[in-house]
C-alpha cells in the first residue's frame, strides 16, 4: 500500500516510490537523499502540527507538509 | 602558493577543520557580491605554506542556493589546486552524495573522513582503505575536534598529482547520454566538461543558460527527465559500495543522546514554555542590572544598600577611589548581569581614556572648541558607539552557542508553523527577537535564512523589534507624559509602544512578501543536526571576527558621521563655535527648524511653535546612535531654558520643562500633545536605526537593496506617525484611515490574483 508522506502518523515507516513537485522542491528534496528507494521513519510532528521529522540516510531531516506531499512512500 | 578549497555539508566539522589548519592567519570577508561568508587563511604546518579556502557548507553543487553557486564557480573558475572534501562518517551517506559531484570535476580531490571516533564509539566501522580504492582518490582519517590525522591530511594533499580527470558513479547507467553530452562541451574545449555534462542531463538552470544547451540536452536525453534518475543512481551506487566499507553494529533501537535531548527541547507542550525561558534568559544575562532578581522582583522590594548609601561614594563626585569604581562595575545597589558588567568595564576604560585626553589637550591651553570637538564629538561618538560592543558580543555569544548546539535548527523547526503565515521560515524568528537587544547582531544573523527575498524582508523590519537603546526613548518620554500631563501609567505606554512595534513589523512583512519582495514561501526543508556542545575555540573565533568588523566600522563610517553631526550642532552659519548652551544658533538647529514642518502631520512639527524643532534635531541626532535623542533634549531643555536643574539620568524632567515650556508656547491642546509626543517616540522605534545598525544592514543586503530600505524605513515611521497623532488627536480620523487600508490591502489582492493591473492601465490610456 502506498500513501503520502504527509499523511503519516508518527512512527510509521515506508520506502520512498516517487517524489513529484515543482523543480526546485524536488531537487532539494534529492540533494538530502529523499529519493525512490530510501527508507524513511516519521519521528515527529512540530508542536502546531507542521512541520515534520523524518528519520532518512541516518539522519534527522525536517520538512513541510506541503514538501511531503511530493513524497510518495511505500509502506508496509 | 598553493591553494586548496575545503567543501562539505553544512555542520561535518568543515569549520573546526579550517580552524585547526589555519589557525589565526584566518581572514574573513565576503564573497563579490554576495554576503556569505568568505574566508582564507594559510596553512603552515607541511612542507609548504598552503592557502585554504573555506567553501561554503553545501549538500549538493545543484544550482538554487547562494552558498551552492559560489562553490561551484569557485572551484569551476579559480581553479584551485586540490579539494579536501571533509566528510562526516558518521553520516556517511548523504556526505558521499557531495562527494560524487565533486568527483566529476577535472581537479584533484581528497576526502577528509572526519569524527571517525564518533563512529568507533558507536560501535560501527569504516574501512577508510576500502572506501579509498572505490572511490579512487586519497581517504584520510581525521579528528578535527582533536587536531588528529590533520598533518597526514595536508601531507598526502600535497602528495596529489597537479592533474586529474573527472569521473563518475553514472558511469554503465548512462554512457550513451554522456557521451554526446561531453561532445557539446568538448567541442567548445570547456574545462570540466564531464561535469557540466551531469548537470546538463540533470537540466540544471545554468547549464541551460549556454548557447545551444537546449539542443544538446534534447539530443543527449532524448527528452527523457533524467533529473530523479540521476540522483537515484547517486545513491545507489553509495549504498552499494557502503556495504563493503562499513560495518555497522547490529541497530540497537536505543535513543541516542540526541534523541533524548530532543524529546524535551521539542516536545509537543513543553517546546515553546521552554524556549520562552531559554529566551528570558539568554536577555536576562546580557541587559539585566538586577542579575537573577536577587534585589527582589519590583523596585520597592529592593533591599540592596548602593555604594551612596555604604558611605563608597557621593552623588556629587562619584566613587571616592579606584577600588569602588572598580566595584561599581559589579555592584550599585543591585548585582549587574554579566553583559552589564562588561559594559560598565569597558565604559570606565574609555571614560578615563577620554577624561586623560581632554586635561591633556586643557592644560596644554587647547582652545575651547577644539577640547569640544574631540572630547564631545569624536571620543564621545566613537565610545558611544563601542560601548554597544560588550552587550552585542555578549548576546551574539548566547546566540552563536544555541545556534552551534543545535538548538536553533529546533526553534525554526518549532515556529515554522507561525512563521511561514507571513511569508518566512520559522529560521526568521532568531533575528527577530534578537532585534529586542541590538539590531547589529540580529542582522548579522539573518544569513541563516536561504531566501534571498526573506532575508531582505527580516532586516527591513527587525529596526521595528525595539532594541536596547531605544528603551531610554521610551521611558524619558512616556515619563515625561505622566509627569506633565498627569494622565495615563508609564509602563503601560512603554510596553504598548513594544506592542506596536511588533504589529508594524508583521504588517510590513505582509506588505512586502505581497508586492515588493513577492516570492513563494521559502521551502523549509532541512537538516536538524544532532546536539553537541560548542567548541570554545570556535566560538572565540567567531566572536572576535565580529570584533574586528564592529570595530572598523565605528572607526571608519561612525567616526566620520559623529564629527559631522557634531560640527554642525556646535557651529553656527558663520562659522563660530557654540558652546553646548548655544545650540540653538547652530546650523543644526536650523536644519531643525528647515524640517520642522515635515513632521506636522506627526504632530512634532509646526504645531509645535517656536520651540518644536527640538523634536527634529533629537530625531537627527537619533541617526548616530539613539541615545542621543534623549542626550539632546537634555542638552536643549537647558539650552532654551525649559530646565534649570542639574540634568538627571532618565531625562525625565528635563522633558516635563520642556513640554511645560512647549505647551505655554504654543497653546497646542493636552490631547494633540500627548498623541504628538506618542508619535514621536514611534518614529523613532520605526524610522532609520542608528549608524552602526545601518552599516551592518547595507553590508548584509543584497545589492542594491540598501537605499530602498532606508526609503522604507522613512515611510513606514512617517506613516505609523501620522496615523498615531490624527487618530490620537480626533478618533474619527481612524474611519479614514481604516477605508485606506482596506482600499491598499484590496488593491494588492486584486493584483495578485491578477484581476487588476495598474501597469496595463497606465498603458492603455497612453495608446
Amino acid at each position: 500500500m502506498s500513501k503520502l508522506l504527509s499523511e503519516f502518523t508518527v512512527g510509521e515507516s515506508g520506502k520512498i516510490k516517487a517524489v513529484t513537485g515543482e523543480g526546485k522542491i524536488r531537487r532539494r528534496l534529492f540533494d538530502m537523499g529523499v529519493t525512490p528507494g530510501a527508507e524513511l521513519i516519521m519521528r515527529k510532528k512540530a508542536p502546531l502540527g507542521d512541520p515534520i521529522e523524518i528519520t532518512i540516510r541516518g539522519y534527522e531531516l525536517t520538512l513541510r507538509k506541503s514538501e511531503a506531499a511530493c513524497v510518495e512512500v511505500e509502506t508496509g | 602558493m598553493k591553494i586548496f578549497a575545503l567543501a562539505g555539508n553544512p555542520n561535518c566539522g568543515k569549520t573546526t577543520l579550517f580552524n585547526a589548519l589555519t589557525g589565526a592567519t584566518a581572514h574573513v570577508g565576503n564573497w563579490p557580491g554576495v554576503t556569505v561568508d568568505k574566508r582564507d587563511g594559510v596553512y603552515k604546518g607541511g612542507s609548504e605554506p598552503v592557502n585554504i579556502v573555506d567553501l561554503p557548507g553545501i549538500y549538493s553543487l545543484s544550482p538554487y542556493t547562494p552558498e551552492e553557486v559560489i562553490s561551484r564557480n569557485y572551484i569551476l573558475d579559480e581553479h584551485p589546486d586540490g579539494i579536501i572534501n571533509i566528510v562526516d562518517a558518521t553520516n556517511l551517506e548523504r556526505n558521499l552524495y557531495l562527494t560524487t559531484q565533486l568527483l566529476e570535476i577535472d581537479v584533484p580531490v581528497i576526502v577528509a573522513l572526519n569524527m571517525m571516533d564518533e563512529v568507533e564509539k558507536a560501535g560501527d566501522k569504516i574501512d577508510a582503505k576500502a572506501l579509498e580504492s572505490v572511490l579512487g582518490v586519497p581517504v584520510v582519517e581525521i579528528s578535527a575536534l582533536k587536531s588528529k590525522g590533520i598533518k597526514q591530511l595536508m601531507d598526502r594533499a600535497l602528495a596529489m598529482s597537479a592533474q586529474r580527470k573527472g569521473t563518475t558513479v553514472l558511469k554503465g547507467v548512462l554512457d550513451k547520454q554522456l557521451e554526446t553530452a561531453c561532445a557539446y562541451y568538448e567541442a567548445d574545449e570547456v574545462k570540466s566538461p564531464l561535469f557540466h555534462a551531469v548537470k546538463l542531463l540533470e537540466s540544471d538552470e545554468i547549464e541551460l543558460e549556454r548557447k545551444g544547451a537546449k539542443d544538446a540536452l534534447e539530443k543527449a536525453s532524448s527528452g527523457e527527465d533524467l533529473e530523479a534518475v540521476i540522483a537515484d543512481e547517486r545513491y545507489k551506487y553509495i549504498s552499494t559500495n557502503l556495504s563493503s566499507v562499513k560495518v555497522k553494529k547490529a541497530d540497537k533501537g536505543v535513543l541516542t543522546k540526541s534523541d533524548k535531548i530532543d524529546r524535551v527541547l521539542t516536545h509537543r507542550v513543553w517546546a515553546i514554555p521552554i524556549f520562552i525561558v531559554i529566551l528570558f534568559f539568554v536577555f536576562h544575562l546580557t541587559f539585566s542590572e538586577n542579575l537573577l532578581f536577587l534585589n527582589g522582583f519590583t523596585e520597592d522590594m529592593g533591599w540592596m544598600p548602593s555604594l551612596v548609601d555604604l558611605g563608597l561614594a557621593t552623588e556629587e563626585d562619584g566613587a571616592n577611589n579606584f577600588g569602588v569604581e572598580i566595584l561599581a562595575i559589579f555592584y550599585d545597589g543591585t548585582v549587574y548581569s554579566p553583559g552589564v558588567i562588561l559594559t560598565n568595564f569597558l565604559n570606565l576604560f574609555l571614560d578615563h581614556i577620554s577624561d586623560g585626553i581632554v586635561t591633556l589637550m586643557e592644560n596644554g591651553g587647547a582652545a575651547e572648541w577644539a577640547t569640544g570637538l574631540v572630547g564631545d564629538g569624536i571620543l564621545g561618538g566613537i565610545f558611544a558607539v563601542l560601548g554597544f560592543l560588550p552587550q552585542i558580543l555578549t548576546l551574539f555569544l548566547f546566540f552563536s552557542i544555541l545556534e552551534d548546539t543545535g538548538y536553533m535548527a529546533r526553534i525554526a523547526f518549532v515556529l515554522d508553523r507561525i512563521f511561514r503565515r507571513f511569508g518566512l521560515s520559522g529560521r526568521a524568528f532568531m533575528p527577530m527577537i534578537m532585534g529586542f537587544g541590538c539590531s547589529v547582531p540580529a542582522a548579522v544573523n539573518t544569513r541563516t535564512l536561504a531566501d534571498e527575498k526573506e532575508r531582505t524582508a527580516t532586516i527591513r523590519v527587525i529596526p521595528f523589534f525595539s532594541c536596547g537603546a531605544k528603551l531610554p526613548i521610551l521611558t524619558a518620554v512616556a515619563g515625561g507624559i505622566v509627569t506633565a500631563f498627569g494622565v495615563g501609567n508609564a509602563d503601560v505606554i512603554t510596553f504598548g509602544m513594544y506592542v506596536l512595534g511588533i504589529c508594524a513589523a508583521i504588517v510590513c512583512v505582509l506588505l512586502m512578501r505581497n508586492t515588493t519582495l513577492k516570492g513563494e514561501t521559502p521551502p523549509f526543508i532541512m537538516e536538524l543536526p544532532a546536539y553537541h556542545l560548542p567548541l570554545f575555540k570556535n566560538l572565540m573565533i567567531h566572536l572576535w571576527d565580529k570584533t574586528k568588523h564592529f570595530v572598523k566600522k565605528a572607526f571608519t563610517i561612525i567616526f566620520a558621521s559623529t564629527i559631522i553631526i557634531w560640527l554642525f550642532s556646535h557651529l553656527s552659519w558663520n562659522w563660530h563655535y557654540l558652546p553646548d548652551e548655544g545650540m540653538q544658533n547652530s546650523i543644526l538647529a536650523s536644519i531643525g527648524m528647515l524640517v520642522q514642518p515635515i513632521f506636522t502631520p506627526l504632530g512634532f512639527g509646526s504645531q509645535l511653535g517656536q520651540f518644536g524643532w527640538v523634536f527634529a534635531v533629537a530625531a537627527i541626532t537619533g541617526l548616530i546612535a539613539k541615545e542621543n535623542v534623549i542626550a539632546t533634549f537634555t542638552t536643549l531643555a537647558l539650552c532654551i531654558g525649559a530646565y534649570a536643574g542639574n540634568g538627571t539620568e532618565e531625562g525625565i524632567e528635563e522633558l516635563t520643562g520642556l513640554i511645560t515650556v512647549i505647551t505655554a508656547d504654543s497653546g497646542i491642546s493636552q490631547g494633540q500633545f500627548i498623541a504628538a509626543l506618542i508619535a514621536f517616540i514611534a518614529f523613532n522605534m520605526t524610522t532609520i536605526p542608528c549608524f552602526a545598525a545601518c552599516a551592518t544592514a547595507k553590508a548584509e543586503l543584497p545589492k542594491g537593496q540598501f537605499k530602498w530600505t532606508l526609503l522604507f524605513w522613512l515611510a513606514a515611521s512617517y506613516i505609523v506617525g501620522a496615523i498615531i497623532y490624527t487618530v490620537g488627536s480626533w478618533w474619527w480620523t481612524l474611519f479614514i484611515w481604516v477605508a485606506v487600508i482596506a482600499a491598499v490591502t484590496a488593491l494588492i489582492v486584486l493584483r495578485n490574483l491578477g484581476k487588476f493591473d495598474i501597469i496595463s492601465i497606465f498603458k492603455r490610456r497612453k495608446s
